[in-house]
């Protein structure tokens, strides 16, 4: 049903919750942020992504107000907030460390941004109450925050950012201190809680699978500059440059230059004496250009003898197999040395595989599997 | 085992120098006073046994205490100027204690230095040198004339105020360090959570970073208040005459009146009054982890 998909960034008429507006924030002679421009949309599922240092956590902590933009502005809901402190704005955060105050019990902890309200004794107590539901923390609510697991104090940390019901909830790496397990469970309970709050959440983390897996839209950020912004599966199948498709995901990287060959469809020589490999794509490139080819290593058939339709084939050697159980990684060493990874899942026993190590096998894919990329 | 070990000898040592001297101390104050040398009786000698000492023992020096009014006018003053002075001692050693630990981290070692500093040189200079500063031809009332600030000399020397001064100015390092110990522990993040939440900076600091920092309150008020509760060298130089201090008492009892029994009664119930206040600080917090739990 593409009418009722979550897009409102497709949709000029949107009013954005959150802008940037070629915002720079410098430390000393630090760049940290340069020049950006972004909006954020109401319900969505931001996430910013980027190694460490990038900018991102600076983008989160001048949305909290904790550091200001050295030039330029930011917009919450129409309003500049530059000039507003952290404790006047409808934002809350969540801490990487979470920050939870020791000295008070779970409870007191969740009723803290509450009391600074004034809220009534009744309504104070509701709002915790749902909010220890929520995160299902109602047995530990009157634990310290030293006495419950690091899982446990993640959720707490939530419950209290969640409590005022904030316009914007931003999340400073929040499974960084959890491990793998929790951290995937953790994910889908925190779609959902977010699904149930409809509050915009913004997302700051270094793990591109968590951002895919959480976010409506992905940013992804280097040296204080957004690279791509964009929904995860246009981030991993049409990455707008080399640094994107190598930063998400495993991808195999083929230099070389392009020619025409047909509309949409260009021709791309990659090795001397090679058969060319061809590929869509809806940029232009010209005659001779210096261009890159990625393909990701699922995208890639591996077989034993040449396929017959295949508008790209490639003769290799397995130089090794990395079996991960449900699917195998096989590096294939191709003309002129490079080495492509190609996936296969392994549907049949490993005994009845027809390759192995230095067996010589194909490589094929579609003109539609990789992505043209400029250099 | 090894660790009890390593930690039984400090402590035996430790006990060992606190409890036999105020066994011997409790000794004196339950004795009379006699021309003799040592000025007290009875001495223990095996030939008259154990009972027959025991028996000499009273309560008599005790008893005396409360007759005089200058012994517990004397208590009550040491306790006064013990309380004022832990408090501005609090007061001031609090911000520069906060201070140190915002400061940037290369300066932290060097400010750390400037507060110990004082200590490399004899504390008892550094009395006489208040002096110096504070009598009425001192360098404070020159300075303050000079600027044409009062007109006539202050009085501050042998008063209560040069007390307070000399106090505070002495015991300020032992208020500074464990609040500087905790307040540099603490997770600056959760200052910017309190005011994410809503705080404003004031708040902040009252609800999260007091809260945080108490037992470095709590052990920089004890390292003050302990030794200013006894203190003798600053009250008989800086305070004159007029500044009644239990230390004091406790000096003229002792080298003035050679009456070594009452001044160990004076000893013995000036550790009192310590150990009540340290014991019902430790039940609490016993009772305070025993609620939590």
């Amino acid at each position: 049903m593409p009418e009722t998909a979550f897009a409102p960034w497709a949709n000029p008429a949107a009013k954005p919750l959150i802008r940037f507006r070629n915002v720079t924030k410098r430390f000393g002679d630090f760049t940290a942020v340069s020049n950006l421009t972004l909006d954020i949309y109401e319900h969505e599922f931001f996430a910013l992504l980027g190694p460490s240092g990038c900018g991102k956590t600076t983008m989160m902590r001048m949305l909290a107000g904790f550091e200001n933009p050295s030039e330029g502005e930011i917009e919450l809901a129409g309003q500049n907030i530059v000039p507003v402190p952290p404790n006047k704005r409808a934002v809350n955060m969540m801490f990487q460390s979470y920050a939870l105050f020791p000295h008070l019990s779970v409870w007191d902890n969740i009723a803290f941004g509450l009391r600074r309200d004034n809220l009534p004794k009744d309504a104070l107590k509701s709002r915790v109450e749902e909010m220890l539901k929520l995160t299902h923390l109602e047995r530990f609510a009157r634990r310290k925050p030293d006495q419950i697991s690091g899982g446990q104090r993640q959720r707490v940390a939530l419950a209290r950012s969640l409590a005022k019901a904030p316009k914007l909830l931003l999340l400073d790496e929040p499974m960084g201190a959890l491990d793998k397990k929790l951290r995937q469970k953790t994910q889908f309970e925190l779609m959902d809680i977010q699904e149930k709050t409809g509050t915009t959440f913004v997302i700051v983390t270094h793990d591109q699978e968590e951002a895919m897996t959480v976010a409506s839209r992905v940013a992804v950020m280097d040296e204080g500059e957004l690279i791509q912004v964009a929904t995860p599966t246009a981030i991993y199948e049409a990455p707008n440059c080399v640094y994107v498709a190598d930063f998400i995901g495993d991808v195999n990287i083929v230099k070389g230059t392009t020619y025409s060959a047909g509309p949409e469809r260009y021709g791309f020589r990659w090795a001397e004496g090679c058969e060319p490999m061809f590929n869509t794509s809806q940029n232009t490139f010209k005659e001779g250009q210096q261009a890159f080819l990625a393909i990701r290593p699922e995208k890639i058939c591996i077989t034993a003898d040449r396929p017959e339709i295949a508008e790209n084939a490639v003769r290799g050697k397995v130089v090794d197999i990395a079996y991960l159980g449900n699917i195998s990684t096989y590096h294939v060493k191709i003309p002129g040395g490079q080495i492509l990874k190609a996936q296969a899942a392994n549907t049949h026993r490993i005994s009845k595989r027809s390759f192995t190590w230095e067996n010589e096998v194909w490589l094929s894919w579609e003109a539609t599997a990789g992505v043209l990329l400029e250099s | 085992m090894r660790r009890f070990f390593f930690i039984a000898i400090p402590y035996l040592w430790l006990l060992a120098l606190f409890l036999i001297p105020f066994a011997i101390v409790l000794k004196i104050s339950l004795s009379d006073m006699a021309m003799a040398r040592p000025p007290y009786l009875p001495q223990f000698s095996w030939e008259d046994g154990v009972w027959s000492f025991l028996s000499q023992l009273d309560f008599e020096n005790f008893v005396f205490l409360t007759t005089d009014n200058l012994y517990w006018k004397a208590y009550a003053s040491s306790l006064q100027i013990a309380v004022v002075s832990t408090l501005l001692a609090l007061l001031i050693g609090y911000p520069i204690a906060y201070a140190m630990a915002r400061a940037p981290e290369e300066w932290r070692a060097t400010l750390m230095l400037l507060v110990i500093l004082p200590f490399w040189t004899s504390f008892l200079i550094r009395v006489y040198s208040w002096m110096g500063i504070l009598s009425q031809e001192g360098y404070l009332n020159q300075l303050l004339l000079a600027l044409g600030m009062i007109s006539e000399p202050l009085i501050i020397l042998n008063t209560k105020v040069a007390v307070y001064i000399g106090i505070v100015y002495t015991y300020i390092p032992f208020m500074v360090l464990p609040i500087y110990a905790a307040l540099d522990r603490l997770d600056r993040s959760l200052i910017e959570a309190a005011e994410d939440l809503g705080c404003s900076r004031t708040q902040a600091f009252w609800l999260v970073t007091v809260p945080l920092s108490r037992n470095g309150i709590m052990a920089g008020c004890f390292l003050v208040f302990i030794p200013t509760l006894g203190e003798f060298v600053i009250p008989s130089l800086l305070g004159g005459s007029g500044t009644l201090m239990i230390g004091k008492v406790l000096w003229e009892e002792f080298f003035n009146n050679r009456d070594w029994p009452v001044a160990a009664a004076v000893a013995v119930v000036l550790t009192l009054i310590l150990i009540i206040p340290i014991v019902l600080f430790q039940r609490n917090q016993q009772k305070q982890i025993e609620a939590e739990s």
